[in-house]
């Protein structure tokens, strides 16, 4: 299994390295068709939004302080706090919840 | 100070947010990491040869999954295809006459941030500029992950748990703001979410692997917004 995570390691690598390498070196125009650069716009927004809704609602041990942490942290980023105070402000909703929670 | 050397320290200055930001991130990424099963020395090399927060975190999930190797290597590629971009925008704030060899090596440092702060920059950029972002973002990065990995099972549950939500919160905070700012974008991230659950919720939808739901989700959503709303050209160049 160890030997088994090294490969997926260096696939991911591979692949990272390739999409960002080959147009430094290759294309070294600018892309103009509209539909690819509003492709690629779109592309972090969308994976991100699939990545944290809803794996963020079990990512804590309670689902209730994991929605608290997702809209405490909206709120934050809605008002344009840094990325580190969102996430800190996350981590320290669960913190709370969780101790007022599990401790009672 | 000679002019090269003058390049390279104030790419370090310009790095040091980036790197903090990277060991906050990487911090709670180590620890998911150790979660899954992964070795503090596995981690280590995954962050040091992948640098990148979506992908790397999108690769524990298929890992932990056991999918095939081709499923991983497309995810990696949908998750990443951004950097593409990105790279080609930054070829352009190159000088021309920069050689190969300097190519290779600034393409290994494409991330979101590094990206974002070269690219706003004015004029054409030398590469030991982007050598020093990399020397401040690349040991944040790598640090923050051995700490989380390696101290992951040294901490408590509940602070386990609450650093859990560190990435997410990351993630709500790059989402978020631009959406604020343009509608388009926020339907596209509600479209996302909405149906990121119904795959994760309906019957026979959710025995999809989150690695292909993930990769059919942002091909189909991403592809029908740049149909469907596309993007004016040239504005997007210093959107971080």
């Amino acid at each position: 299994m160890n030997d088994r995570i090294y490969v997926y390691i260096l696939v991911m690598a591979i692949v990272t390295y390739a999409i960002r390498v080959l147009p430094l070196t290759l294309i070294r125009r600018e892309i103009k068709n509209t539909w690819v650069r509003s492709f690629l716009f779109y592309v972090p927004y969308v994976t991100l939004s699939v990545m944290t809704f809803p794996a963020i609602l079990s990512a804590t041990r309670s689902i209730w302080s994991a929605a608290a942490a997702l809209a405490v942290a909206v709120v934050m980023a809605y008002r344009g706090k840094s990325l580190i105070f969102v996430s800190l402000t996350a981590c320290g909703v669960v913190f709370l919840m969780e101790l007022v929670s599990f401790t009672i | 100070m000679n002019q090269r050397s003058l390049q390279y320290t104030t790419g370090i200055k310009d790095g040091i947010p980036i790197g903090l930001g990277y060991f906050a991130v990487s911090f709670t990424f180590g620890i998911m990491a150790a979660n899954t099963g992964l070795t503090p020395w596995q981690a280590i090399v995954m962050s040091l040869t992948n640098l990148t927060s979506a992908g790397q975190f999108a690769g524990l999930g298929i890992i932990k999954a056991g999918a095939s190797l081709g499923e991983l290597a497309l995810a990696q590629f949908v998750i990443n295809l951004r950097y593409s971009l990105m790279s080609c925008s930054l070829s352009q704030k190159l000088k021309e006459d920069t050689p190969f060899i300097h190519r290779l090596l600034i393409g290994y440092g494409v991330t979101d941030e590094v990206f974002g702060v070269s690219v706003c920059k004015f004029g054409k950029i030398d590469p030991l500029y982007c050598y020093g972002l990399l020397s401040a973002a690349v040991p944040g990065w790598t640090f923050g992950t051995a700490f989380g990995a390696v101290s992951g099972s040294l901490l408590p549950d509940r602070i386990i748990s609450a650093l859990s939500v560190g990435l997410y919160g990351m993630f709500v905070a790059i989402i978020v703001p631009p959406a604020r700012d343009n509608r388009t974008l926020a339907w596209v991230v509600a479209a996302s979410m909405i149906l990121s659950f119904l795959f994760s919720w309906l019957p026979w939808l959710r025995m999809i692997s989150s690695g292909m739901r993930l990769i059919f989700l942002t091909v189909v959503i991403a592809g029908a917004a740049a149909f469907l709303f596309p993007f004016p050209t040239n504005e997007e160049d210093c959107y971080e």
